[in-house]
């Protein structure tokens, strides 16, 4: 493969954190990229013999058996509040979620509120595609206006399927969070963007300045039911336009 | 500590807690599950423990679950009607092997199908242990961490209003069970060391041969909760206090703490002559059916004193077996309320419950059997 005409490493093809270099997630899928940098974070902040994962369930529940991380299985949306448990035992060490929209947003979005008003120290990445990716495609609390889903047919429409919920927004408010952030894996220099927000997410956490979140938008052509090369570009045009990318907080230490 | 002190019954179930070694609680308010809560709250912080006042009872039994994935003991509870809230939780960490041990100091008696039946989805129990009054509870709630650890599955203390909120003196020192709990080399620290652990109820590893079709893994999953739900019903000894039942015509079944009245009520009328006897059982699940169907068998009538509309009177009827008839005296008491503690809570009452079994029993006597 990399000795392919046109083709270079830009990375080591198993990351130090994974067990193996394999997935089966869809192609196109952001998940396994958005993953990959949380572990290249943790590298680099010298956190690999320091760190629990909390998993909420979707497909991204596929890493518990590949990431070379002490990992905890939550229930959907319950997350949060498992996370609360660990850190609350094992205060030196980075405790992180990761969760899906339909996890955080739709069941979880009571934990994922109080947890940060509670300001626990522990870092929530969301992978937000807007869409139950895992089920085949339904609409959750971020899917957007006009969204093509198989439970919003004609594309999501406010009047008939509520508005879509800008957790990171939200979160952002409460004193609690310390570090607030959106970003998105869709293109090279957005994966570098979003590292820096995740890496500041775990500082966040080390620094004991709060709960942190960092939002990141995954691409699911297979949810979308575009082709998978469109992915990016759907993304960029639909998720991207209401969950707009950023920091939203950063808290300073002494907060 | 090692003395004797008048307790409420809440503070007592917290200090067996802390004597225990549980270092996390977390819980909602809720009466009669209120004082207990408040007690953990004040206490474990100096104990070097944490406790936290959920934002609901899902979010408690969550951060249970994660503080015990770490490895050190944790307690959540409420009362049924909070633990209906948990039961998905329940029923899930049950399969992730989780060691909680959750209370619930119930409303009236009516969470007895709740407690021994799983209460959530699934193929699971949990052990339920019931004292009859605060004495009792203190030991029991040592052994339910003891359990908990032992089989690596969830033990419920199975309290009430009379259990929360009455004294006794009660002296809460440590109770040693053995040191002969397995290593809980499957808890997180975050060191992988030597390699990472993953703590999940889905059935799968990190590092296993187990082949990665899910299906295939969750059915030989559920298959082993099905066989280790077996083994701690084989392996556990039910446990339960069997009174007067050699020569009884008539013996009483009841739990908890109504089965202190009634053990009172049939000393009073053994007393005055009469062939009465009681069985209460300790442990819920496993249930005594053994003990109660020896306890039983020269029985002319089973009588079963719930404070509820008749639950675990089932248990009673599938051990007895039809050998003898079984009747229920007991029924629905609570106040006004429905937290505290109803009519059915009174010797003379329990009494006349029992005497109105005996008349029938004596009118029926010369009958053939």
């Amino acid at each position: 493969m990399t000795d392919h005409p046109g083709t270079h490493l830009v990375a080591p093809l198993k990351p130090e954190l994974f067990l193996t270099t394999e997935h089966h997630l869809c192609p196109g899928c952001g998940e396994p990229v958005a993953t990959r940098i949380v572990t290249e974070v943790l590298c680099e902040l010298a956190q690999q013999r320091s760190a629990v994962c909390v998993l909420g369930i979707g497909c991204y529940t596929a890493f518990a058996r590949m990431l070379d991380i002490d990992t905890v299985q939550a229930l959907h949306g319950r997350a949060p509040s498992v996370a609360t448990g660990v850190k609350r035992m094992l205060p030196d060490v980075s405790v992180f979620t990761l969760q899906g929209d339909g996890d955080m947003v739709n069941e979880g979005l009571q934990e994922v509120l109080h947890t940060a008003a509670r300001g626990e120290n522990v870092t929530a990445i969301l992978l937000n595609n807007g869409v139950f990716g895992e089920t085949g495609g339904h609409m959750t609390a971020t899917s957007v206006i006009g969204q093509r889903t198989k439970t919003s047919l004609d594309g999501r429409d406010a009047e008939y399927h509520g508005h879509p919920i800008r957790i990171a927004d939200l979160v952002a408010r409460l004193d609690g969070a310390g570090y607030v952030a959106r970003g998105s894996v869709h293109s090279a220099g957005a994966v570098a963007k979003t590292k820096k927000m995740i890496r500041a997410a775990f500082e966040c956490q080390v620094e004991r300045r709060g709960f942190s979140l960092v939002e990141v938008l995954t691409m699911c052509p297979t949810g979308w039911f575009v082709p998978t090369a469109d992915g990016p570009d759907y993304m960029e045009q639909t998720l991207g336009q209401i969950h707009v990318m950023g920091e939203l907080k950063v808290a300073r230490a002494g907060r | 500590m090692s003395e004797r002190r008048l307790m409420e019954g809440s503070e007592a179930l917290a200090e067996a807690c802390i004597a225990a070694g549980c270092r996390f609680f977390a819980g909602y308010p809720m009466t009669p599950f209120t004082e207990l809560l408040e007690h953990m709250a004040r206490r474990l912080p100096d104990e070097g423990g944490v406790c936290v006042n959920a934002e609901s009872e899902i979010e408690a039994v969550g951060m249970a679950w994660g503080a015990l994935a770490t490895g050190v003991r944790a307690a959540t509870g409420s009362t049924g009607q909070g633990l209906s809230l948990m039961q998905e939780s329940l029923a899930e960490i049950t399969l992730a092997r989780l060691p909680l041990v959750v209370f619930n100091m119930a409303r009236g008696g009516s969470d007895y199908f709740q407690a021994t039946r799983g209460g959530g989805h699934g193929d699971y129990r949990h052990i339920v242990l019931a004292p009859m009054d605060i004495n009792e509870g203190v030991a029991l709630t040592q052994l339910a961490f003891h359990l908990a650890d032992k089989w690596r599955n969830p033990v419920l203390v199975y309290g009430d209003y009379l259990l929360s909120h009455t004294y006794e003196a009660v002296d809460v020192s440590p109770l040693d069970f053995g040191d002969d709990l397995p290593a809980k080399d499957w808890a997180v620290d975050g060191r992988r060391d030597p390699r990472a652990k993953l703590v999940t109820m889905l059935g799968f590893s990190k590092h296993g041969e187990e082949s990665p079709g899910m299906a295939q893994g969750m059915e030989r999953h559920f298959q082993a909760a099905v066989e280790h739900t077996a083994a701690m019903e084989r392996g556990e000894p039910a446990r339960v206090d069997v009174g007067f039942c050699d020569d009884a015509d008539i013996v009483v079944v009841a739990f908890g703490t109504l089965a202190k009245f009634v053990r009172y009520v049939v000393r009073q009328l053994r007393a005055d002559g009469h062939r009465v006897g009681y069985v209460r059982p300790i442990t819920l699940w496993p249930f005594p059916s053994e003990a109660l169907a020896a306890a039983t068998k020269g029985a002319r009538t089973v009588a079963v004193l719930e404070n509820s509309g008749g639950q675990m009177i089932d248990d009673v009827r599938l051990a007895v077996l039809g050998r003898a008839p079984v009747e229920f005296i007991g029924g629905i008491s609570t106040d006004s309320s429905g937290f505290g503690v109803g009519d059915l809570l009174d010797t003379e009452v329990v009494r006349a419950r029992i005497e109105a079994v005996l008349a029938s029993v004596v009118a029926s006597e010369g009958a053939p059997a």
